[in-house]
């Protein structure tokens, strides 16, 4: 029996309107095309550099935005604008600056308590209280901090309040928007078991968006890989990891640092020419032709469709 | 990950000659012991937990300037609460001595009593002395002054605070629906910012004299129609620069990834702007709602001095000054005594104002 995905992306595009002129408009495409699914209690990682669209594909999700076009499945039930209310109830989101997301003039139990008042979800104050102190203990924050301020806290504090406000409406799905990249490495480790426990305790499914690709490669079940909008290449974690097919990963995967001098020596890393194309004026065909090795004429002609190169490794390249 | 480290014949990993990092195989647990629960305690500073209220305010009470003007005005709030309850005359009463009419009592300097009175004094009767004197239709000045400060303080207060609300509900539409819709609403407020404000106030008491009839002897008859067309100005046209105020420094707090988190939880709109927008732009708001009011309070003045202020008898501290113009050669000090107290109390909000700015916004600091 092949059960239906918790979520299942389809087509997804979101174009943001840009005034280049006094009346033309041009088009931004942020997201272009993206589908992808993720199963109950799965982790999905989204990498790909800065400014590829991961963090727009995790707020269009949640109905942050309204997508241009394409469809979101909850459970196989579109999510639309008039049911997002009740479906925040089992999407969350967990931001990346820890320092912004946290308004300083409330409490941490109020922030904590937002989304239980939001969405009715106690019948006294005790209750609340109680409520809000769980979810504490659950992210490793002491009872006594509930009536402290945000400032008051560390990064790594601050990143947990968020995480625990997240939980609060008891999720299916929490999108993790590069919840790590603002941490301290040390700290980064600590919120990442955080997240891994939370999700054996619980069953929650994770979208995990960070560029740091040892992260990602350690939470997530499956790796989606981004460039301009498009997703090139998407896969189990350990085969985007070790075995990369399109030119793109390829290069991604050979960045990564690895702590061991003999090692870096003696392997090759593969440096892209150029710079990223403005995604308002995006090549034809495939958007990394332009800094492509293997580029050829077909690649200027039509975007390649992602294939199946065995065991669900989907590659968007021709040549490769 | 493959990691290849180099280790030593002992399957240790190997260390480098510079590594200045600790050996750790030369330690073992029987070296160390346990921290106690009280050396544990001894590491957990715990402070008292300071909002941002608190912070402001111990900040605003090292600034001698806004202390000193908080004392000035909580003395000046004080005798025009108070003071009434122990002057034994009213504002419009013309004096008289055992129900006689006190024609002498005109235009009497401080503390002195007219030829009656001194009768009234050596035939064993007690007077209460005229602290100001008296003005040139026998009514004691001292009252006066106190219940012009009064009425001028009502209005500076009652004035903000039609700004303040007017101005923060059309600033935060503005703001935070932004847009076309911000666009149109601050072009109505450019436009209402290039209208005449003085021509206003005169059209509309005007016209509002022949339209507002006022129930005789209620509290709006007594302020009359050129105060409520002054407190109409101020709401039709001084919340702009408030609104103004406000937009801006929503647009800046919309920026916030914490509103982008409110929104995610699905907090409504309305949620959004009361708890999250509106407390985090509450201390611009309170600095200059206290700025507001010494601008209303001055206006009043000179309206009430170009004589479109209360209706007499009831005085106000700018119609105070108007009438003391008439004797200004002979009875200078009368001129002294309200303008005086316009200053006190002018200087006062304005200091107190700048001490909040300082206390409550760190970043308008120079």
């Amino acid at each position: 029996m092949t059960s239906t995905p918790l979520i299942e992306v389809k087509n997804l595009k979101q174009y943001f309107p840009i005034k280049t002129g006094l009346f033309k408009t041009e088009y931004l495409k942020a997201v272009d095309d993206v589908s992808f699914s993720i199963d109950e209690g799965e982790t999905l990682g989204l990498v790909g550099e800065s400014g590829c669209g991961k963090t727009t594909v995790g707020r269009t999700l949640l109905r942050l935005y309204e997508p241009t076009a394409g469809e979101v499945l909850f459970h196989g039930v579109p999510v639309t604008k008039n049911n997002i209310h009740g479906m925040r109830q089992k999407m969350q989101m967990v931001f990346q600056d820890p320092y912004s997301s946290l308004d300083p003039r409330m409490t941490v139990e109020d922030i904590i308590g937002e989304p239980l008042d939001v969405h009715h979800l106690y019948s006294n104050k005790s209750e609340r209280r109680e409520k809000i102190l769980t979810l504490m203990e659950y992210v490793g924050l002491n009872a006594e901090h509930a009536t402290r301020y945000a400032h008051e806290f560390s990064g790594g504090q601050r990143q947990r309040i968020g995480i625990a406000r997240a939980l609060a409406v008891n999720p299916k799905f929490i999108v993790c928007d590069e919840p790590v990249s603002a941490l301290d490495v040390s700290i980064q480790a600590q919120v990442i078991n955080m997240f891994e426990e939370l999700q054996e305790k619980l069953g929650v499914a994770y979208l995990f968006i960070a560029h740091d690709l040892l992260v990602v490669h350690h939470i997530s079940k499956r790796i989606a890989v981004m460039y301009l909008g498009k997703i090139v290449e998407t896969g189990t974690a350990d085969d985007v990891n070790y075995t990369p097919i399109h030119p793109y990963t390829e290069s991604l995967m050979s960045a990564v640092p690895i702590p061991d001098p003999d090692y870096t020596r003696s392997r090759h890393r593969i440096v892209l020419q150029g710079d990223v194309p403005s995604p308002l004026r995006m090549p034809s065909g495939c958007p990394f032709r332009t800094r492509c090795r293997y580029a050829c004429a077909q690649c200027a002609k039509e975007m390649p469709p992602l294939t199946d190169r065995g065991n669900g490794h989907m590659v968007a390249c021709w040549v490769k | 990950m493959n990691l290849r480290i180099r280790r030593d014949e002992n399957g240790n990993p190997k260390k480098s000659p510079f590594s200045v990092q600790m050996d750790l195989s030369k330690f073992n647990s029987a070296m160390f012991e346990k921290a106690t629960d009280e050396e544990k305690s001894q590491q957990d500073v715990m402070s008292e937990s300071t909002t941002f209220f608190k912070d402001g305010m111990r900040k605003l009470f090292k600034n001698p300037l806004a202390v000193g003007s908080i004392i000035v005005l909580s003395l000046i709030l004080l005798i025009i609460i108070f003071a009434p309850l122990f002057v034994p005359y009213r504002y419009e009463e013309i004096l008289s001595v055992n129900g006689v009419r006190d024609k002498g009592a005109k235009n009497l300097a401080p503390f002195t009593y007219s030829k009656l009175e001194q009768q009234y004094i050596e035939a064993g009767g007690t007077r209460f002395p005229h602290i100001f004197g008296t003005d040139e239709q026998c009514r004691d000045y001292f009252i006066r002054v106190i219940y012009g400060t009064r009425v001028s303080l009502v209005v500076g207060f009652f004035a903000s605070i039609i700004v303040l609300i007017i101005g923060m509900l059309y600033g935060s539409i503005s703001g935070y629906l932004g847009g076309k819709v911000d666009l149109v609403m601050m072009r109505i407020v450019d436009i209402i910012y290039s209208l005449p404000d003085m021509l206003i106030i005169i059209l509309l008491s005007v016209v509002l004299q022949t339209i507002l009839q006022f129930t005789p002897g209620s509290f709006l008859d007594s302020l009359g129609t050129n105060m409520i067309s002054l407190f109409i100005v101020f709401g039709l046209l001084y919340w702009v620069g408030m609104a103004r105020l406000i937009r801006g420094q929503i647009l800046s707090i919309k920026q916030n990834e914490y509103i982008l988190a409110a929104k995610s939880i699905g907090a409504p709109t309305g949620r959004i702007i009361t708890r999250h927008i509106l407390p985090n732009c509450l201390s611009v708001i309170i600095i200059s709602t206290a700025l507001q009011i010494p601008s209303a309070i001055f206006t009043e003045s000179y309206l009430s001095f170009v004589g479109l202020g209360v209706q007499a008898p009831m005085p106000s501290l700018g119609s105070l000054a108007n009438s003391a113009r008439g004797g200004l050669q002979s009875n200078s000090y009368k001129l002294l005594f309200p303008a005086l107290m316009i200053c006190l109390i002018v200087l006062s909000f304005n200091l107190l104002g700048d001490g909040l700015r300082d206390a409550f916004d760190p970043k308008l600091r120079k």
